[in-house]
Formats: C-alpha cells, sequence, structure tokens
C-alpha cells in the first residue's frame, strides 16, 4: 500500500491533497449538534447528482412526454420509485440542512472577520440552490410545476419598462411552454450543478484558509502550540476525529431521511404537493397556487407587501432583499463576541424573534391570506385579512433583525469570551 | 444550550406537521369527509376493487399509466388478468385506456373524465370515499345528480342501481355551535353552510329509492374500489413501507456501530 502511495505521490500530489482538505485539517475539537449540518449538506448534494443522472436516463424534456415519464419512472423502471422519492426529498432535505447550517452561522457569528468570504460563498450556493429548484420544480409538469412558474417568471414582468420583455426572455415563450421546459431542463441538469459545485468548492477553499469557527467563537489558530502534537491547544485533526463523527450524523440523518422517503414521501404535501399529480393544464388556474415550503417564507412577504404607484414591483424587491441582506451580515454586526454563548440578552431577543417571524412567515406562505379571516369592525384595520396584517408585522421583524443589527449588537451586554473551548 | 436545541427542533418539526392533514388543500370548510375503510394490505379486497374498476370505470375514465399485468402485485394471475379484466386490449403488457377519443369525449361530456391513475393522490381516499357516496338526485342539474363532496360536478351517479338513490335533507340552525354539533352527530357525510340571515344549515343525504345493494353492502363496494384506486396511485407503496421497515432495523444497527466506534475515538481527547 505505501509503495502505491509512493508510486502515486511521486506523479499527482494525492497524500498533500488529501491532508490539505481533510486528513491533517485542524479543526475545534468542540463541535456540537449544530456542526453536522456542513457535511450533510455535501452528502445531500452528491445524492442529488447522482439520483438525478439516473432519473435523466429515462425523463423526456418534453412537454407531452414529461408528466407520463415520471409515472413511467414510478412505476416501470427497476427502482425508479426509490430514485426519484430520493430525489424529491432530497430537495427538500437539501433545504432543511442548509438553513439548519445557516441557522448555526447566525447563532455563533461564523459570518464575522475573518470568514466574510465563506459566508458569501455560503449565500451564493443559496441562491443558486433556488435557482436549481425552481427549475428543477417545473420538470415534473404538473399543476404546481407549471403555475408556480408562471408565478415567479411574472415577478420579472413587474419590472417597470423591461419587465415585459424580459419575462418573456427567459421563458423563451410567451407563455410556459415545452421551450421554458427544455431550457429550465438544461438549467437544472447542468449550468446549475457546475455552478454548484464551484461554490462549494470556494467555499471550502475559504473555510480551509482561515479555519473553522465554534460554538465558543475562540480563534484556535490565534491559541499556543501544543508541544507535543504541534496543534492549536483545542485543536484536532479533522481524521479521524470528525470523520467518525460525521459518519454518526450521516447515519442519523439517513435515518431521518428514510423515515421520509419510505413512509411518508409526500410529506403531507409539503413534499410533493398533490396538485401535482395532475398533469400541466395551460388552460386551468389551480384554486391556489402555493410555493414548495421552502420557498414560503419569501413568498408570504411578496404577498404581504401592497402595491402602489400602478406596479407591484415592490413585494417583489423585498423578496429579493430578504434573501440578498444576508450577504451583508459580517459588516452589520458590531458584537463584542462572535458565539451566542457570550452574547447579552438584546442580541438573543433579536435573534430569536427572527426565527420565529422566519417560521411564522413560513406558515403563511402555505395557505391563502383568508386564512385566518378578516379583522371585525370597530378594529383598525377592520376588513382586512389578518393574516395579511401579520405578514406584514414580520416582514417588518425580519428587516429589523438585519437593519438594526449594527446598533443592537453595539449596545449587547456582552459576556468576556474565554481563551479555551468548551466542550458542551 | 441543550435547551435551545430542543426548543429548535420542535418547532422544525412543528412546522414540518403542520396541516399535514388532506391530500388536496382545497377550501372545503364546512365539508366532513368519512373516513375511507381500506386496507392496502388486504388482495381479496384489491381484487374486487379492480373488477369493478374496470366494469364500472374504466368505460369513460382512463388510467394509462396503469399496465394490466401490474395487477400481478395484488395476487391475480396472468390468465385471469386476460380473461376476465381486459376488454379493450389483448396485450396483458397495455395501459388501461378506453375506446373512446380524447375528442369525443370533449365533445360528449361537459368536462371529460379525468384519467383515475393519479386521483387517489390527487383526491385522497377520504375524499374519494365520500364522494362515491355523496351522490344525490337533483332536479336542477343538468344530469339529474348532484354531488355533497364535488358541488355541481358533471359525472353523473353512474352506481345508482347498486346504490339506490339519495336525497338531500337540510336542516337549519339559528346558532353556528348548534349546526357544529349535529354535523358532528351525523358521523357520516355532511356540510355545513352559512345562511343569509346568519342561520347555518346542516346539509347530509338519506336513502331515497332502495338499489339492489344494501347500504353496507354498497359502503364496502365503495370501499374496495376505493382501495383499489389507492394501489393504483402508488403501485409500490406495499412494497416500499415493507422496505422502509428492513432499511431503519439496517440504520438502526448501523447508528450503534457508528457510535460506539465514535465514543472508542473521542475517549483519548480530553
Amino acid at each position: 500500500m505505501s509503495k502505491l502511495m509512493t508510486w502515486i505521490d511521486e506523479r499527482f500530489p494525492l497524500t498533500p491533497v488529501w491532508e490539505g482538505a481533510w486528513g491533517k485539517y485542524v479543526a475545534p475539537k468542540n463541535f456540537n449538534f449544530w456542526y453536522y449540518f456542513g457535511s450533510l449538506a455535501a452528502l445531500v448534494l452528491v445524492m442529488q447528482i447522482v439520483t438525478g443522472i439516473w432519473l435523466t436516463m429515462n425523463y423526456k424534456p418534453d412537454a407531452a412526454k414529461a408528466f407520463g415519464s415520471i409515472e413511467y419512472i414510478m412505476r416501470d423502471v427497476q427502482w425508479g420509485w426509490l430514485i426519484r422519492y430520493m430525489h424529491s426529498t432530497g430537495a427538500s432535505m437539501f433545504f432543511v440542512v442548509v438553513y439548519l447550517h445557516m441557522w448555526r452561522g447566525l447563532m455563533y457569528g461564523s459570518y464575522r472577520k475573518p470568514r466574510e468570504l465563506t459566508w458569501i460563498f455560503g449565500c451564493l450556493i443559496y441562491l443558486a440552490l433556488m435557482a436549481e429548484a425552481f427549475f428543477g420544480y417545473l420538470l415534473p409538469w404538473g399543476q404546481m410545476s407549471y403555475w408556480g412558474a408562471q408565478v415567479i417568471v411574472n415577478l420579472f414582468s413587474t419590472i417597470p419598462v423591461i419587465g415585459d420583455g424580459l419575462s418573456t426572455w427567459i421563458r423563451g415563450d410567451y407563455t410556459i411552454s415545452d421551450v421554458t421546459l427544455n431550457r429550465f431542463f438544461a438549467f437544472h441538469v447542468a449550468a446549475l450543478p457546475l455552478v454548484l459545485i464551484a461554490l462549494v468548492a470556494a467555499h471550502l477553499i475559504a473555510l480551509h484558509e482561515t479555519g473553522s469557527n465554534n460554538p465558543d467563537g475562540v480563534e484556535i489558530k490565534k491559541q499556543p502550540k501544543d508541544p507535543k502534537t504541534g496543534l492549536p491547544l483545542d485543536g484536532i485533526n479533522s481524521h479521524p476525529y470528525y470523520s467518525v463523527k460525521d459518519i454518526v450524523g450521516v447515519v442519523g440523518f439517513l435515518i431521518v431521511f428514510s423515515i421520509v422517503v419510505f413512509f411518508i414521501p409526500n410529506m403531507g404535501g409539503y413534499f410533493l404537493e398533490a396538485n401535482n399529480f395532475i398533469p400541466a393544464n395551460p388552460l386551468k388556474t389551480p384554486p391556489e397556487i402555493a410555493p414548495v415550503w421552502y420557498f414560503t417564507p419569501y413568498y408570504a412577504m411578496l404577498r404581504a407587501v401592497p402595491s402602489f404607484l400602478g406596479t407591484q414591483v415592490w413585494g417583489v424587491l423585498v423578496m429579493g432583499a430578504a434573501v440578498l441582506i444576508f450577504f451583508a451580515l459580517p459588516w452589520l454586526d458590531n458584537g463584542a463576541v462572535k458565539s451566542i454563548r457570550y452574547r447579552g440578552g438584546l442580541y438573543k431577543s433579536f435573534l430569536a424573534t427572527f426565527l420565529i417571524a422566519f417560521l411564522i412567515l413560513g406558515y403563511l406562505g402555505t395557505v391563502p391570506v383568508t386564512v385566518w379571516g378578516q379583522f371585525a369592525d370597530g378594529f383598525p384595520f377592520h376588513g382586512a385579512d389578518r393574516a395579511t396584517v401579520l405578514s406584514r408585522v414580520l416582514t417588518v421583524v425580519y428587516f429589523s433583525f438585519f437593519l438594526l443589527m449594527p446598533w443592537y449588537t453595539r449596545r449587547d451586554r456582552t459576556k468576556p469570551q474565554p481563551d479555551r473551548v468548551r466542550w458542551k | 444550550m441543550s435547551k435551545l436545541v430542543r426548543i429548535l427542533l420542535a418547532s422544525l418539526a412543528l412546522g414540518l406537521s403542520l396541516g399535514a392533514g388532506s391530500a388536496l388543500a382545497q377550501d372545503e370548510a364546512g365539508l366532513s369527509l368519512v373516513p375511507a375503510p381500506v386496507d392496502r394490505l388486504d388482495d381479496a379486497s384489491l381484487q374486487r376493487g379492480a373488477r369493478d374498476f374496470v366494469n364500472y370505470c374504466l368505460t369513460c375514465h382512463t388510467a394509462k399509466y396503469m399496465r394490466y399485468n401490474r395487477l400481478e402485485d395484488i395476487g391475480l394471475t396472468p390468465v385471469e388478468i386476460t380473461d376476465n379484466l381486459m376488454f379493450a386490449t389483448k396485450k396483458i403488457g397495455d395501459q388501461m385506456t378506453v375506446a373512446m377519443t380524447a375528442e369525443d369525449a370533449a365533445k360528449w361530456f361537459p368536462a371529460p373524465p379525468p384519467d383515475l391513475t393519479l386521483e387517489a393522490r390527487i383526491r385522497g381516499r377520504d375524499w374519494l370515499y365520500s364522494y362515491l357516496l355523496g351522490f344525490y338526485r337533483d332536479e336542477k342539474s343538468a344530469s339529474g345528480w348532484n354531488n355533497l363532496v364535488f358541488p355541481n360536478v358533471s359525472m353523473p351517479n353512474v352506481l345508482w342501481q347498486l346504490s339506490g338513490t339519495n336525497k338531500l335533507v337540510e336542516t337549519e340552525y339559528e346558532e353556528h355551535a348548534k349546526a357544529a354539533g349535529a354535523a358532528i352527530a351525523t358521523k357520516g357525510l355532511s356540510m355545513l353552510e352559512e345562511k343569509p340571515g346568519g342561520k347555518y344549515a346542516v346539509l347530509t343525504l338519506a336513502p331515497d329509492v332502495p338499489g339492489t345493494m344494501t347500504r353496507t353492502e354498497y359502503e364496502a363496494f365503495v370501499a374496495d374500489l376505493v382501495n383499489y384506486l389507492d394501489y393504483m396511485g402508488e403501485p409500490i407503496k406495499n412494497k416500499r413501507i415493507h422496505l422502509g421497515i428492513i432499511v431503519l432495523l439496517f440504520l438502526g444497527v448501523l447508528f450503534a456501530f457508528a457510535y460506539a466506534l465514535k465514543r472508542e475515538y473521542w475517549k483519548d481527547l480530553h
């Protein structure tokens, strides 16, 4: 074995590449539960690529055949049902792990100096993932695929002057059609996976340059080195320690993933929507068009913003800003410490309120605006939908987490950050 | 911190499970469906359902993603399928289609009969069961029929000779609470409606002219049919669930080993 490795290393730097990427990558020893989701996101990415390749072998990107080809995969292709459910479940689970990964970043201040670029590459991955999910969702060519794509592409037509031309250019037609399906297929299976892989590489390269953050926000690179191991006092090699730990995370994740794939692949209509088992019908608009759950917080904001000055573009701008504002996070945070463990009550309150707002907006995006009825006469806003009014309030809460951050992180009464990490 | 973790996991689980109820998120306020008494493992029921499906449904409706030989899943032999269930084709690998063309269907019916392969995935079992029990006589409608679950549906009650006919019974209540109580007390299909003047009505069905089957027989007939439709929507379902149990058992064992391995490596770290 070692002879073979020497032979290879003389011709290709296999050992240095492995050691740089993982084997001798020094990580803080106090990673907790929240640190599983990075490697899990990588796992899901690989799983989506592999199942996607196999789906492509039998899927037909053709408006007349696409819907039927999915049923063909589900019924006639050997193990096609499993591959398809893995892919559809994987799409949702990708967002689950990415949201938890981002939440980890928020809790422990992982976006802060010197990891700004890691965070920005991560935000770009999130954007690319949204695009990838959106393009992929058209491919089954069901009613929700069709009308969801119609709604999203029409968002672009709200842009003054160029809007109509722009949305026609995106569709390649005056309506969502076979042409649109073909180009979305190309984006979904070729263009965006390449972008995603490149961004993931950049994300990891940047991370390995700065080293990982940890639940205490302690910079282990600034610690004195242990004379015996030559590693920082609180640092360990990823291999074997995080190799064996991440395997536990992977198996735990696979248990949750398998429960969905094998027992509840529809996830009560959240992962696979009932309406999407009806073939796309351009002449029949479904009574309710709701996006898949991972877009619903933004969809709720879109619906909440009223149109004025004769255009609906404001909702689109708010929705776009809600996603893009994540990029600014490293420069909005003036906190004296990184981790929530040493932050004061002010930051914790804002973060908790933000999370609650995000979750409620996510719920409201899945239901009609009439879900909670209207305010009765005699109340302020009488006649207005309760859900819409609440969505507006929560949209303000969402943005205030970011926009007030320079103020409340500076005012926050933080605790001193220790020099060494804690285990728990 | 572990408390925070628990709260967050709980809220995530809550978020995922919210409204994980009915299949189609349609606004059917006031409608109480009857739970379909079906058993996905009951091959005899599925076979009866398949027989009734090809006899009563597969004349106007297609099931174009379902192949006849797939029925071997539910314990039928190729000979049984060919001899008893195939009227429109001779090839057992063919899909369940009908002789009627889409053009003719569009001409003959107010709305073309939908393909039924995936109907159970679209509507859900309880909806289908309630729908097939929900027909009543309505002289005002074009077909002479109406449906409590799907008002003004263009499909007539093609099973009326078996089921007999129902009539609509409307009871008015002054208060919402009383009407809701009465709707629950029917223990069957009912519809609660708001009436002008702040009143509430509970709509239920009552048997009118008897059919060739008793009420109980007809309910069992519909249950078999719905069981079959549910099977046809996802023929792999039983295998999927069976395999899922094996996969989870395997992963459970693997998890124990993975955890033990991790503990073994990490015990040296302090």
